[in-house]
């Protein structure tokens, strides 16, 4: 009913413009269709001229109403280190075309109205100028010379990768319908090998091949986090579509493309809640996030950086959306040590694992980390003599022979002693509760042995050493089940301090 | 000198004019005989330029009635579409706990696809330079028709074929293709990836090719007919700048289209015959696909081949008929008609050698932009000689302000706001950031859209009179015109606001972004001014057809006072455009203004003493 009402309306409207139009064409007959032409000619120019300042001041006034959300002005500014340089060039351009715009249109639209038919002007035979036209070909050429020069010296910094030998934080971005992937090299800096041919939804939704070591410290990231200050390349991958890697704050964009990896290169150097204190105190920013639950707080309080697709990549395009913080070289490593390996949660020693028998050296890199970390904070306690216990380390079943794995957690107890000569240590074995007492005493104590003499056929001083065995002793678990036992077999060492 | 020039219009274009024994052969009037010879299967280049035109003007309504719906959702989101249901069925989804009814998002996107395609091809393509390249090329040159009437008639029905399939796509159950004007695999080449690149995708390349061979029929004949047909003493040097367009635009046409075929071709094995030439390492819709070694980047190359050749197809037409519209109105020659022609020619090749600066950030290596920055920056200089131009025109003239002249300042306008926003898009540096946003959309909408259309307008309100033998309403012509003015800077002005806050096109809904969601009023602004100015443009076709019946009747040959060739035919003229001899040519095509006379038709031999201008 309403779309009924709403076309009789237009209907109506048409028939009445046209009624007047052909009033106006009968009047102007009436009245002599030279003088009422002329008369409508002066009209329309009138027309021109006010429409001429109507818009140029329109057009300056809204853009310096809307200037907040403008590069390079406001708190938008860029929140990267060659942002600054891309909004420099967007003002030099906005100067130059600037006045060209305001000038042309004054010249076009007051020409328009000042050489307006009347009756005995006769127009100027001007055919052309060549002094004239040389001028207006020089001066745009030299002006966009000016332009290119800027832009292609600041594009070329830019999009430069980075020197093979130079220190930076790569992470990969892989978009797919309709979401974003974000993954992190882990400790060793270095992103593991992909085989799309390997992705799982669920399992391997990056197709990391398991193979590789470099992917076994890998992470997925569910936020962006970063660093501030630091060089980032990103590594832009997609799996199914093209998609676009876009953060808009940061002035980064990048396609992603199925099967040719991209990249983007950038600093940011704004964290996250340095650019919300550029947002307090401007009326737009201090508005409720949410007008329906002001609990939320303001948009400013609420504000983050954002990642957006910007390449058409079907009906899902719209809500690609990632979070991105910029936080403190701290805040990072700290976010960072939270993080876990999407290898070692997910796929070590379950049926897709590759490497199932095998120690691998990210295992024994977060050993040795987990150990120097409860050394130091042993260390750092007050108290002068502290038992820790070497975890990683094995026997033969019923013997004193280490197995060939336990030389890495030793490894990092020689460098200890090497790198801290006023510490003495007591090498302490323990058995669990099964079998002959006198005879747990006995393999007790040849266990503590046979790891002090590994210890000192690597350097190690050997008056800075005991080796005690103490059977089954002070366990640590209950007997009663396998695992107790397990966790009660065991080498500790108590560090004297000097 | 005034006085002596006295000629006689009918003694100079009727006897003393080319006899080429056109009336030997008696065939010019065997098109006139039957009703589908006349209006249908016509040869006659006058009725063809009709027939793109109308066809031109269907799809333009099509076109932009989709803009509207898109329009709707997003400025207002929260409003209910259900309406419109009765029309878009099942891609209106309703939510059944609010009854809100919301263009589905595979739909809202197969709508920006359609109308892209749809505007860009059909409407300022086909029925643009189709229109005028048609109606003047044969008429302005002094010749009967186009070198092939008969090739030129199979332009037209391949176009009006590549419509009727297109036009069908809409109606398929997975909806049209979807994808972007662009095309861009591998969205469109994986019925996966998206519904419409299924059978919707099938019919879109189907009819662009058939739309591809209309315009190489069509441009095939425009650069015969150009280079053979001009009367006698038509020299290249005393063309009208309209004809220097329509030549270099179907050179353009000719270079540049069949490499968009040979892109559709290997996108068409790639979706049919498990081809790789665009695919590679793809893992969608749970699935890794066996292809491997193909590059989605080598699309985006054969497109932009085309692509960017084709917003010059779009955009050369509209900039000559304005600057014959300009001359004739401001009573003055076009200033600097040699600088005119050189301009075309460099846009016109250079337009070649930027096709990359779409892809600055596509993945393709930085190192190459270098290059595509620089031609595309070069493109400034000859479009700014045009604009200087074009003002120095209206300098010292006596200016009539009538629609076909309004829509030709208004041109200039556009050209001007839309032509320096491509400054900043063409430096790559800064479309890192402005690539793909809003700041686009208004830098190609007024550049190539809205000042194509306003150089059509002027076309079609200066013409008018050559094609129907009457006038248009010039109050309707006035209203449209400043409807269209204001109203189109009110649509895209906005937009590079937007733009510049980083928003993304193509994004179904601005709120899942906080960066994104702060323009609800810019957007509900923009979606009722191009509702406006849609209203405006149903008031222009209901004055074109209003006209063509009870318009205003021509009197006089040459209402205008121009002195180009289409206006010594008759007021009415037949297949064969003159009875009789035809004019031979003299002078160049801008004498106005020359020597106290106002205006000096091009078949009016040179005074003694007289030097031919330019």
């Amino acid at each position: 009913m309403t779309t009924l009402i709403i076309f009789l309306i237009l209907l109506i409207l048409v028939v009445i413009t046209i009624q007047i139009s052909k009033v106006t064409e009968l009047s102007s007959k009436i009245r002599g269709e030279e003088q009422s032409r002329l008369q409508a000619n002066n009209r329309t120019a009138v027309w021109l001229v006010l429409f001429m300042v109507a818009f140029l001041v329109l057009t300056v006034a809204s853009s310096i109403y809307y200037k907040d959300y403008m590069l390079g002005y406001g708190p938008l500014k860029a929140a990267s280190e060659h942002g600054a340089l891309i909004d420099g060039v967007f003002n030099l351009t906005l100067v130059f075309t600037g006045i060209v715009f305001i000038i042309t249109q004054i010249l076009l639209f007051w020409y328009a109205y000042k050489y307006r038919e009347k009756i005995g002007r006769k127009a100027l035979f001007f055919s052309h100028d060549n002094t004239l036209e040389y001028v207006w070909t020089g001066v745009p050429a030299l002006i966009m010379t000016i332009l290119v020069v800027k832009g292609l010296v600041v594009w070329n910094d830019v999009m430069a990768d980075v020197p093979v030998d130079e220190e930076v934080i790569e992470i990969e971005a892989t978009g797919w319908q309709f979401g974003w992937d974000i993954r992190y090299p882990g400790y060793d800096n270095l992103l593991g090998e992909r085989n799309y041919e390997d992705i799982v939804l669920g399992v391997n939704p990056l197709g990391q091949v398991w193979t590789d070591k470099k992917n076994h410290d890998d992470f997925i990231a569910d936020e962006i986090v970063l660093p501030v200050n630091k060089k980032v390349r990103v590594r832009i991958t997609a799996k199914d579509v093209l998609h676009n890697f876009y953060l808009p704050h940061f002035r980064v964009k990048m396609d992603a493309v199925p099967g040719l990896p991209s990249y983007f290169v950038f600093t940011p150097t704004v964290t996250t809640e340095e650019f919300k204190e550029r947002l307090y105190g401007r009326p737009e920013w201090d508005a409720p996030y949410d007008p329906a639950d002001p609990s939320i707080g303001t948009k400013a309080e609420n504000f983050n950086y954002e990642l957006a697709c910007a390449e058409l990549c079907g009906k899902g395009h719209y809500s690609m959306r990632k979070i991105v913080k910029i936080v403190s070289e701290e805040e990072y490593e700290e976010w960072l040590s939270n993080q876990k390996s999407y290898y070692l949660s997910n796929i070590r020693n379950t049926a897709n694992d590759p490497n199932k028998d095998a120690l691998l050296d990210v295992e024994i890199n977060s050993q040795r980390r987990a150990f120097f970390k409860e050394f130091n904070q042993a260390m750092e306690s007050d108290d002068s003599s502290v038992s820790l216990r070497l975890k990683n380390i094995n026997f033969d079943t019923g013997s004193a022979n280490l197995t060939a794995n336990s030389r890495y957690e030793l490894d990092n107890l020689v460098q200890i002693m090497t790198d801290n000569p006023e510490i003495d240590v007591q090498i302490e074995g323990y058995t669990d509760n099964i079998g002959d007492p006198s005879a747990n005493q006995a393999l007790s104590n040849s266990r503590a042995e046979s790891v002090m003499e590994y210890l000192t056929s690597h350097g190690i001083d050997a008056k800075k050493l005991t080796a005690v065995g103490f059977g089954a002793d002070n366990p640590v678990a209950s007997n009663d089940t396998q695992e107790g036992k397990a966790e009660n077999r065991r080498i500790e060492f108590k560090i004297s301090k000097k | 000198m005034a006085e002596l020039l006295n000629y006689d219009e009918d003694t100079l274009v009727k006897e003393q004019g080319y006899d080429d024994h056109f009336h030997d052969h008696h065939h010019g009037d065997r098109f006139k005989s039957g009703f589908i010879g006349h209006y249908i299967f016509s040869m006659d280049h006058k009725m063809i330029a009709k027939q793109f035109l109308i066809t031109g003007m269907f799809w333009a309504l099509i076109g932009a009635a989709m803009s509207i719906i898109f329009r709707m959702q997003l400025g207002f989101p929260e409003e209910s579409m259900t309406w419109i249901k009765p029309l878009l069925g099942k891609w209106i989804v309703v939510d059944p706990a609010t009854g809100i009814g919301s263009l589905a998002p595979e739909f809202y996107y197969a709508l920006v696809t359609m109308h892209g395609t749809i505007l860009v091809f059909f409407v300022l393509t086909a029925g643009l330079s189709g229109t005028f390249s048609n109606l003047l090329i044969p008429l302005q040159l002094g010749a009967r028709d186009m070198a092939s009437p008969f090739m030129n008639m199979l332009s037209y029905w391949f176009f009006f074929l590549a419509g009727a399939v297109m036009f069908y796509s809409l109606f398929v159950s997975t909806g049209p293709f979807a994808g972007g004007w662009t095309a861009y695999p591998p969205l469109s080449a994986l019925p996966q990836a998206s519904d419409g690149s299924g059978p919707g995708m099938t019919l879109w390349l189907l009819s662009l090719t058939l739309f591809v061979v209309s315009v190489l029929l069509g441009g095939i004949n425009y650069i015969t007919t150009v280079l053979n047909l001009r009367t006698k003493g038509m020299s290249l040097w005393r063309m009208p700048l309209t004809i220097w367009a329509f030549f270099v635009t179907a050179i353009l046409g000719l270079l540049s289209f069949p490499v968009l075929v040979s892109g559709f071709l290997m996108l068409m094995c790639d979706r049919g015959l498990g081809t790789s030439f665009f695919l590679s390492e793809i893992f969608v819709n749970g699935e890794a696909l066996p292809n491997v070694g193909g590059s989605p980047i080598l699309y985006q190359h054969l497109f932009w081949f085309l692509g960017h050749p084709e917003v010059y197809i779009i955009i050369l037409p509209a900039m000559g008929l304005v600057s014959e519209v300009l001359s004739v109105h401001a009573r003055k020659p076009i200033f600097g008609y040699k600088a005119m022609v050189y301009s075309i020619m460099a846009i016109g090749f250079l337009s070649f050698i930027v096709w990359a600066h779409h892809m600055f950030m596509s993945g393709v290596n930085p190192m190459i932009s270098n290059f595509f920055v620089v031609f595309t920056l070069i493109i400034a200089v000859p479009s700014a000689v045009k604009v200087f131009n074009w003002i120095t025109t209206l300098y010292g003239g006596n200016i009539r302000l009538n629609t076909p002249m309004l829509f030709s300042i208004g041109f200039v306008s556009m050209f001007i706001s839309g032509g320096l926003t491509g400054i900043f898009l063409g430096n790559s540096a800064i479309d890192i950031q402005m690539h793909d946003t809003y700041f686009v959309v208004a830098h190609f909408h007024i550049v190539m859209g809205v000042a194509a259309f306003f150089g059509m307008f002027a076309g079609i309100y200066h013409w008018f009179p050559k094609m129907y033998g009457r006038f248009m309403n010039e109050t309707l012509g006035k209203i449209h015109f400043w409807g269209t003015m204001i109203g189109a800077y009110a649509v895209f002005w906005p937009m590079h606001y937007i733009g510049m806050a980083g928003v993304p096109r193509r994004y179904y809904r601005f709120d899942s972004f906080d960066a994104f969601k702060d323009f609800t009023l810019m957007n509900q602004f923009i979606t009722i001014a191009a509702i406006v100015v849609f209203a405006v443009q149903v008031l222009f076709v209901v004055n074109f057809f209003y006209s063509i019946w009870y318009g205003r009747k021509m009197k006089t040959k040459n209402p205008w006072g121009a002195t180009t060739l289409e206006w010594t035919t008759d007021i009415e003229p037949g297949h064969g455009n003159w009875e009789g001899n035809i004019p031979s040519v003299h002078r160049w095509a801008y004498d106005y203004g020359k020597d106290g006379h106002e205006f000096i038709p091009q078949y009016v031999p040179l005074q003694e003493g007289e030097t031919d201008s330019h």
